[in-house]
């Protein structure tokens, strides 16, 4: 029997977007697989000669489904730059348009993408699992209520960014918006929608989801889990932060394995590169990097919402934290390894983001005029890390005295994630596919493997909410199709 | 293009969108026009749209030649993936639209032509928390113990859209903001129902034909300055005064009106999202001549001193529209895609 490769492109991979290669040895079984991301952009390149405080203009273009997050990093990286402290407004400010924007991300996924395959079913016909599934199982009205989350969001990051895509008002020291009282009024009506929203929507997934035995098993069960290190940033109580903090990293078992500054990242973290794919693989440097591997020897990890869960001791906000306990009493506790969990986790955060969405625009200094500190310092280095919604983000900038950028380092959010991602396509490959026969189960499985992890698959690919076509074609050596398998394609 | 782009007699006319090398954040944009959705949905079938749906490009391929009445394309050509698709979707297309800044005139990543390829690979992956002591690089071609694996490569430079292909009509803004995408869409709906005409090939649609000044409500006194102030050394702004006027290098002047001059607005300068306005050739030239009409000074040296002012002038005149500038690329860039 010849050597068989399996390559399972999705409809991206033809526009540079990523792609796996599996091959089977002699008895048809895997021996092994590689997940590809075919682009390079060169931003670190780029940046280089151009000033400070266009960072966070120029990077937002990384990811225009989280701009946000990099307009984030690189203003806090500009901010230790200058070693300049915005004043409180400013950073609430900041932090207000980046929980709405939290809250739209999260709930674009869960209900176009990641919700599907559980609301509607795994094993449901591949037509109905999508966002139109969702809407025909748990009724019509939560397709306007998901379209007026993901409106509110946008308008509330427009009133305080400017647009909807690519907000431009973070600047060294601050920002350049003072909120009016009339648009606080609007920002906390959103607000107080989207807490209902994100209660809604977990009582949806409890009714569901965690009812249907079926569906629990599959999220307890082995083939997604992976015993992995775990990131997230947490605030002074080791509770869950998205916009300030340390970085915490558990171990497999849960313990506190580190816990840093953002400046420190590099004692910490390193890339990896292999010379079959564009994007690196980020581990933990003093574990070391020993491959595509699980457990406490190997230094992979993951930065998700469920990581973040993972890594910290609750939610800073009292209906959130409720349902983290709930999440973990249910799951048997801390850490959760089974990678499904990851969609219950999220709309854990999805629930903070909407709390703290209203502390925030209902805190007396929101409105005030100070909004900006003037940089005193000569500007000299700097990092800024906040959680991207699709893992921990960070901006490593040097400048000289006039504030250029000499150098950028940028470790991004779903970067993280790559070589887990790499290890759960293997896994769930290695369980379907036995002596050259593909289980048709396949498509789906790694599929959902995909959706866990980053449905968007992030600043990488641009993947984003929708199906995910899939055709495998299983080839003998010479090119000869022995047998094609197809999901979503016609 | 033909001059009857649609027949009646057929279903629904063909749509559909792609992206190459871009962000995401022009079809974030096209989502959030909201209902205006379901517009495109009852007036179009669209064929092909990874972002939405689930053709293959196989099907392309397959697809009659000028079979998709409208291909709305947002990304630069940054591989030779990007190119062979561009040339595809050309062929099968009977309008293509260069949709974003991306496509229109390279953006942001257009100023990775400032360094050849080599270089962006040297920075990549080298830095300073990558552990690369082998010195490895992605290659397009590489053998692992199982088999062969392939990736595209990357092109020397960065093209825009029009660079590699015929392109119909340009749709600027990084993104294009909802309202005119909203507005092109119901203009391509009664172009269909017959209500009304295309505007002449190569023309600019979705955004205005003047500048962002003459959107931007904050008052011009025709006041000179002395000094280019960096924006976090003046912050906040007065919110009612020109911002160029306040010291602040904005962009506002050369720069197409179509975003009701959304940066100004919330204190922020114009970065040039839109592109040169109309008629002006060379970007940087006009808004070179627009900041020297504001600084007070008669003698060279007192001009270059505060023209000084601008740290980054490559970036400042062309932060979005390098690659389809005069300049297009670094003599080094330049000289690797064979010039």
């Amino acid at each position: 029997m010849t050597m068989q490769r399996i390559s399972i492109d999705p409809i991206t991979r033809l526009e540079g977007h990523g792609k796996i290669d599996i091959f089977l040895d002699d008895k048809g079984d895997v021996a092994n697989s590689y997940f590809q991301i075919p682009e390079l952009r060169g931003f670190e390149r780029f940046c280089v000669g151009r000033p400070i405080e266009e960072m966070a203009l120029l990077t937002n273009r990384i990811c225009g489904v989280c701009p946000e997050a990099h307009h984030m990093a690189a203003s806090k990286a500009a901010d230790a730059v200058y070693k300049v402290d915005p004043p409180r407004t400013a950073k609430m400010l900041r932090e207000l348009l980046y929980m709405a924007f939290y809250a739209t991300d999260h709930t674009t996924h869960f209900y176009a993408l990641g919700g599907p395959d559980f609301i509607v079913g795994p094993d449901a016909p591949v037509a109905e699992r999508n966002i139109l599934g969702v809407i025909h199982k748990v009724g019509l009205e939560i397709g306007g209520k998901v379209i007026q989350m993901r409106k509110y969001g946008h308008e509330t990051v427009e009133i305080i960014g400017g647009r909807k895509v690519h907000p431009a008002t973070s600047i060294p020291g601050g920002i350049t918006k003072i909120l009016s009282e009339e648009e606080r009024v609007e920002i906390e009506k959103m607000g107080r929608w989207a807490i209902d929203f994100a209660l809604f929507s977990l009582q949806a997934l409890k009714d569901i989801v965690l009812a249907n035995k079926t569906y629990l098993d599959l999220i307890v069960g082995d083939v997604y889990t992976h015993k992995t290190y775990y990131m997230g940033l947490v605030d002074e109580n080791n509770k869950v932060n998205f916009y300030d903090g340390k970085v915490r990293v558990v171990d497999p078992d849960g313990k506190e394995y580190c816990k840093y500054e953002p400046k420190d990242y590099m004692k910490h973290i390193a890339e990896h590169v292999e010379p079959w794919t564009y994007l690196k693989f980020p581990y933990l440097k003093n574990v070391g990097w020993k491959g595509f591997a699980d457990g406490k020897d190997s230094g992979v990890y993951m930065a998700t919402p469920l990581s973040r869960l993972n890594a910290s001791d609750g939610m800073a906000t009292p209906k959130a934290q409720e349902a983290y306990e709930e999440m973990y009493a249910t799951l048997g506790g801390k850490p959760v390894h089974q990678r499904l969990a990851i969609h219950w986790a999220r709309l854990v955060e999805l629930l903070y983001a909407s709390e703290r969405w209203v502390e925030l625009v209902t805190d007396p200094e929101i409105t005030s005029p100070n909004v900006h500190r003037v940089p005193t310092e000569v500007p000299t280095e700097g990092v800024g890390i906040v959680e991207a919604p699709r893992g921990t983000l960070t901006h490593h900038y040097w400048t000289d005295e006039r504030g250029v950028v000499t150098k950028a380092n940028l470790i991004v959010g779903t970067t993280n994630n790559y070589a887990p991602i790499q290890m759960s396509t293997n896994k769930a490959a290695r369980n379907l596919i036995k002596g050259g026969v593909v289980n048709e189960g396949l498509l789906n499985m790694v599929e959902m493997a995909f959706r866990a992890y980053d449905p968007c698959f992030g600043c990488a690919t641009h993947s984003l909410p929708g199906q995910m076509p899939l055709e495998i074609t299983i080839r003998t050596e010479d090119g000869e199709v022995v047998d094609v398998v197809k999901q979503f394609v016609d | 293009m033909s001059d009857k782009p649609f027949d009646k007699s057929q279903d629904k006319p063909k749509f559909a969108m792609y992206w190459a090398a871009s962000c995401g954040g022009c079809e974030i944009s096209v989502l959030n026009i909201g209902e205006k959705i379901l517009d495109v949905d009852a007036n179009f079938e669209p064929v092909f749209w990874p972002v939405a749906m689930d053709a293959k490009y196989k099907d392309v391929e397959a697809m009659e030649d000028g079979s998709i009445l409208l291909t709305l394309w947002n990304g630069g050509i940054r591989t030779d993936e990007n190119e062979h698709l561009a040339h595809l979707l050309r062929k099968k297309s009977k309008i293509l639209v260069a949709f974003g800044s991306c496509a229109t005139e390279g953006c942001i990543p257009g100023l990775a032509n400032l360094s050849p390829v080599e270089e962006i690979f040297a920075t990549a992956y080298h830095t300073i928390s990558t552990d690369n002591p082998n010195n490895i690089h992605p290659v397009p071609s590489f053998e692992v113990p199982e088999g062969t694996l392939t990736i595209p490569t990357l092109k020397p430079v960065l093209k825009t859209l029009a660079q590699v292909v015929d392109v119909d009509y340009y749709m600027p803004g990084c993104p294009p903001e909802p309202h005119q995408i909203a507005a092109v869409i119901d203009l391509v709906i009664q172009v269909v129902q017959g209500k009304a005409q295309l505007p002449p090939k190569g023309s600019y649609i979705g955004c205005g034909n003047s500048t962002v000044c003459d959107e931007c409500a904050r008052a011009r006194n025709v006041k000179t300055i002395t000094a280019f102030k960096r924006i976090q050394e003046v912050a906040p702004l007065d919110p009612n005064i020109c911002i160029l006027e306040q010291g602040v290098p904005c962009n506002g002047p050369a720069t197409r009106s179509g975003c009701n001059a959304r940066c100004p607005k919330v204190g922020a300068q114009c970065i040039g999202c839109y592109g040169p306005a109309e008629g002006v050739l060379d970007y940087g030239s006009r808004l070179i001549t627009a900041f020297a009409s504001v600084v007070d000074a008669k003698e060279p040296a007192e001009i270059e001193a505060i023209l000084d002012g601008i740290p980054d002038p490559t970036g400042q005149f062309y932060r979005f529209n390098l690659a389809d500038s005069m300049l297009r690329a670094s003599t080094a860039a330049w000289k690797k895609n064979g010039h």
